[in-house]
């Protein structure tokens, strides 16, 4: 199949799709690719390099008529009237902001995937564009935070006089906060981050900054959340948060925010009170711009200076004033995508809706909205209370599997009354227990530690050797052939129990922790 | 307050106690109390059986001192050969420890039927809960012996293949059914001989027949089989101490043998049911290109500028036993800042966990002994994997061959890291008997030799 890289339509947009590196990448997929003329060339990468990557540099025209089309922003009513009926788009989409789009790409017949939609769990990291742009983001929210910000980062002492440091609070410690602080720290400023999921604060050290807590007292809600994004928080928090950006403001010289919540408006976090108590000269990055701001006087692509001498940067487009590296990323991300999507390394497209990923992308295919997908749950909280099911969990094999199960149980259960009902009760008393013990040796046993299988193989082996029991019950009788098979069955069964807890014993020992 | 109600209160608390005792070994923390409260249990139960027994029979102080002797001949002999045993080969003991199980199964299982056709008191589910304990109980004595034969190399390990083996346990397993009718109609003693001798064959061929690569299920599936035996002991005796500790173990073995078979992506009834393991083609022999080899001292050079390490040790480690070299060469590269990881396959070894009790043996710290899945997504990333005796649980084409007779099975991808360096005595392949491409990759490395001398000398070379 052919996947086609047109040159990006938007206004002031210098990324593109592919770069020559992952041209090479998608070739060895099996694929050919087809790329628009001067299509990388905002992104320093020349038609030159692209050929030689193996590449076709033809027309816009052919581009569009691709079976595959790589994309960086959403396709504009123009572009989405060129794609051909079934051809697969993978593109930024923002389905849950662009209900419209999502309809016109339906009508478009053709099959749309939202690199913006990748689910959060581990396995899909190497395809969430989301990530690796905010990462860019996070850098370049800091210098241009540098490049505004009337004095230098890093605190020094010269015969000119003391430079105090930059100090940087950063709101939101999701891939582009912790970006920004990394940056920010690096180039010497004293950083503090907040952010509403007390989980991250770990991340956010480890990272050089002070994490700024709020005590809520009885911790109201301390559970992880479960998609991956800060939730929205209660009253008595956002009061506290508040005042707490309120305290911050006044003291700090340079504010990043990314507090963004999917499918919602930007929370609002700074007020313009709090923006006009920052000192004059102040910079302020507000990185929710797209979605209406974190900051209360934020234009969204505009540097704003208020009348109290604070700048508000509000670019949209921090990723793509890095366009080399972002496009490079941008277009790794695409290549992970098609791995997946490309099972055979045959060239073929073949989507897997059994798979969280595929399914959640998806945003409509062969003229049926799939938006939005079946909800996934995500673990990027180390540990939390609940057992969470990151990976997909095994779908049903299929719809008339229920019924069946529910069928044989009922059949077993019903032979199995026609045959103890002609037992002797004492049987019967005895299968009780036998039934409850394996169930509850069953869920003992489901969770334990893979390193510990060997020791409690020869423990539950000295315990089976409880068969001593028997044999020493039978020592009592007084028939010699009894008495002496069940001598040599005590003495077996002794070995058994001895050997088995001594070793599992010895091998406990030496189980240790740093 | 009566002597049988003491016990049976004493059987009570121990069956509380044994459950207990597998609930604490299921984590690090818990483990050794686990241990103490199975003892504590057992000891609990012995107690109170050897009361019983006594109490009911005409002459006490023999029947005592009996009990006594065969007790304290087992204990010593158990004692002797835990204090004596190498970890290396725990795998043979616990085979031993099983078969131990099976024959006092079946010996219980005689006895009770004497002791029911002398008194005339047996009934029809008497004799098939004999027929029954004794069948089990004659698998999995013959069974492990061959399972603990085959560990220890004693006999070959190759699977034994038999034409129409499939047809032959089957046949076995009807002829029993059929013994069984005539058992339980006549009550002779006959048909349960017959049937032993049977059982003995079967459990000998359903072991025989299984390779030394899956041992770590089969040891694990024996297991399960030494714990049915004890709850079939347990219904023909009555006894609910028994049946509970037969059960818990039963049910915990056949988990155990669950987990593996995931592990190894093999389907669990074709193991229960034996003989599985052998439908495997060698491959078509195949250039895979040149393999490069190395030098000790090339590697300690690589070691000294890698920042992160990964080891994943398998079978060859513990045959060599260079886990203490291992573990020393560990201690040194974390001394130098390094970052030293294990990962160990879930079936690396022949026995469920083989490798975590090794390296525990050594002193490595448990917790950079990470399994597989977690071990995974972090090799992309690392400079050097060091593979000291695996070979099948990190073999390419389980996820790249779709063909190879080890195809999905999941396995530690080391060719993903920078450089592989694969600790071998030459270039044979592994059980599966399936050449490995790992050898034949761009970033693999070649150390020939004895694993232990070889990691001594690199530790020299640091």
């Amino acid at each position: 199949m052919r996947i086609g890289v047109p040159a990006e339509s938007k206004p002031g947009e210098s990324r593109v799709a592919a770069t020559p590196k992952t041209v090479g990448q998608l070739t060895a997929l099996g694929y050919e690719v087809a790329l628009e003329r001067s299509a990388g060339a905002r992104a320093a990468f020349s038609d030159e390099a692209y050929a030689a990557a193996g590449a076709a540099v033809v027309s816009a025209d052919e581009v569009w008529a691709s079976d595959i089309l790589l994309k960086v922003n959403p396709p504009s009513e123009a572009e989405i009237a060129r794609l051909r009926p079934g051809a697969v788009l993978a593109s930024l989409l923002s389905p849950a902001l662009n209900p419209e789009l999502v309809t016109r790409l339906t009508e478009a017949g053709v099959t749309a995937l939202a690199m913006d939609a990748v689910p959060r769990i581990s396995r899909a990291q190497s395809l969430d564009v989301l990530s690796s742009m905010a990462n860019i983001g996070g850098y370049r929210a800091v210098i241009e935070a540098a490049h505004e910000f009337g004095s230098l980062f890093t605190g020094q002492v010269t015969a000119a006089g003391k430079v105090p440091p930059a100090k940087v609070l950063v709101v939101g410690a999701g891939v582009a906060g912790l970006a920004a602080i990394g940056t920010a720290s690096s180039l010497g400023a004293v950083v503090r981050a907040f952010d509403a999921r007390p989980e991250v604060g770990e991340q956010v050290e480890s990272m050089g900054a002070e994490f700024l807590r709020i005590d809520l007292g009885n911790a109201a809600d301390d559970t992880p959340s479960l998609t991956g994004y800060a939730k929205e928080m209660g009253e008595d928090f956002n009061a506290k948060a508040a005042a707490l950006y309120a305290e911050q403001a006044r003291d700090v010289d340079i504010v990043i925010t990314t507090a963004l919540i999917p499918g919602k408006p930007a929370p609002r976090l700074l007020t313009e009170e709090m923006v006009a108590s920052m000192k004059p000269g102040s910079v302020v990055v507000d990185m929710a711009a797209a979605n209406g701001g974190n900051v209360a006087g934020t234009v969204a692509d505009q540097l704003v200076t208020t009348s109290g001498g604070v700048r508000i940067i509000g670019y949209t487009d921090l990723p793509g004033r890095l366009p080399t590296q972002a496009s490079q990323l941008f277009g790794t991300n695409l290549v992970n995508l098609l791995k997946l999507l490309t099972p055979g390394k045959d060239g073929q497209l073949v989507l897997d809706f059994e798979d969280v990923v595929q399914r959640g992308m998806t945003v409509c295919r062969d003229g049926q909205t799939l938006w939005p997908p079946p909800p996934v749950q995500v673990s990027a909280a180390p540990a939390g209370p609940a057992p969470v099911q990151a990976r997909e969990p095994k779908a049903a094999p299929g719809p008339r599997d229920p019924r069946r199960k529910y069928g044989g149980m009922v059949v077993a259960a019903a032979l199995f009354a026609l045959v103890a009902a002609s037992s002797p009760a004492a049987f019967l008393g005895h299968f009780i227990v036998f039934a409850l013990a394996v169930i509850v040796g069953f869920y003992v046993i489901s969770n334990v530690a893979h390193a510990l299988h060997t020791p409690l193989m020869s423990e539950t082996n000295a315990i089976s050797g409880i068969i001593l029991v028997g044999g020493i019950l039978q020592l009592g009788h007084t028939d010699p052939l009894i008495r002496s098979l069940a001598f040599v069955a005590t003495t077996v069964a002794s070995i058994n129990i001895f050997g088995g807890f001594a070793v599992a014993g010895r091998m406990l020992q030496m189980f240790r922790k740093d | 307050m009566t002597t049988s109600n003491l016990v049976q209160a004493a059987y009570i608390v121990s069956a509380v106690l044994f459950v207990l005792s597998l609930a604490g070994l299921s984590r690090h923390e818990s483990a050794k109390e686990g241990n103490a409260f199975g003892v504590t249990g057992m000891a609990l139960a012995l107690v109170a059986t050897i009361w019983l027994s006594v109490d009911r029979s005409g002459s006490r102080l023999a029947t005592l001192a009996l009990i006594v002797a065969a007790m304290a001949v087992g204990a010593a002999i158990g004692l002797w050969r835990a204090r004596v045993v190498e970890m290396t080969q725990m795998p043979e003991l616990v085979a031993m420890l099983h078969s131990f199980v099976g024959l006092a199964a079946v010996l219980v299982g005689y006895s009770s039927y004497l002791e029911s056709s002398d008194a005339g008191t047996a009934d029809g589910l008497h004799l098939v809960e004999v027929f029954l304990g004794v069948f089990i109980g004659a698998v999995t004595f013959t069974g492990s012996i061959v399972a603990f034969l085959k560990l220890s190399a004693r006999i070959r390990s190759a699977p034994l293949m038999l034409p129409a083996r499939h047809w032959l346990n089957l046949t076995a397993l009807v002829l029993s059914a059929v013994l069984l009718v005539w058992f339980v109609r006549s009550h002779s003693v006959v048909p349960l001989l017959v049937m032993t001798v049977v059982a003995l064959a079967f459990g000998w061929h359903l072991v025989a027949s299984i390779g030394g690569g899956d041992m770590p299920v089969v040891v694990s599936m024996l297991n399960s089989y030494s714990g049915w035996a004890a709850a079939a002991a347990g219904f023909m005796l009555g006894n609910d101490l028994l049946i509970v500790t037969g059960a818990l173990v039963g049910s915990s073995g056949a988990i155990l043998s669950y987990i593996m078979c995931r592990a190894m992506n093999r389907s669990f009834v074709s193991v229960i049911a034996g003989g599985f393991g052998q439908e495997v083609s060698m491959g078509e022999d195949r250039d895979y290109g040149e393999h490069r080899e190395t030098t000790a001292a090339d590697v300690a050079e690589l070691l000294r500028d890698a920042s992160s390490v990964v080891i994943t040790p398998g079978y060859g480690m513990a045959v060599a036993q260079a886990q203490y070299p291992v573990a020393e060469l560990t201690a040194q590269l974390r001394k130098r800042g390094v970052d030293v990881k294990f990962g160990i396959h879930p079936v690396a070894g022949r026995l469920p966990g083989h490798m975590n009790v090794l390296l525990a043996e050594a002193k490595v710290p448990y917790d950079i002994v990470l399994e597989m899945d977690e071990v995974n997504p972090d090799l992309p990333g690392t400079d050097v994997v060091l593979v000291i005796g695996a070979n099948d649980t990190v073999n390419p084409s389980a996820a790249e061959e779709p063909s190879s007779p080890i195809a999905g099975m999941p396995v530690i991808e080391v060719w993903k890291a920078r450089t592989v360096v694969v600790f071998k005595r030459s270039m044979a392949t592994g059980y599966a008997g399936v050449q490995n491409p790992l050898f034949f990759k761009e970033n693999a490395q070649m150390l020939f030799g004895d694993a232990k001398d070889r990691v001594e000398d690199i530790i020299k070379a640091l």
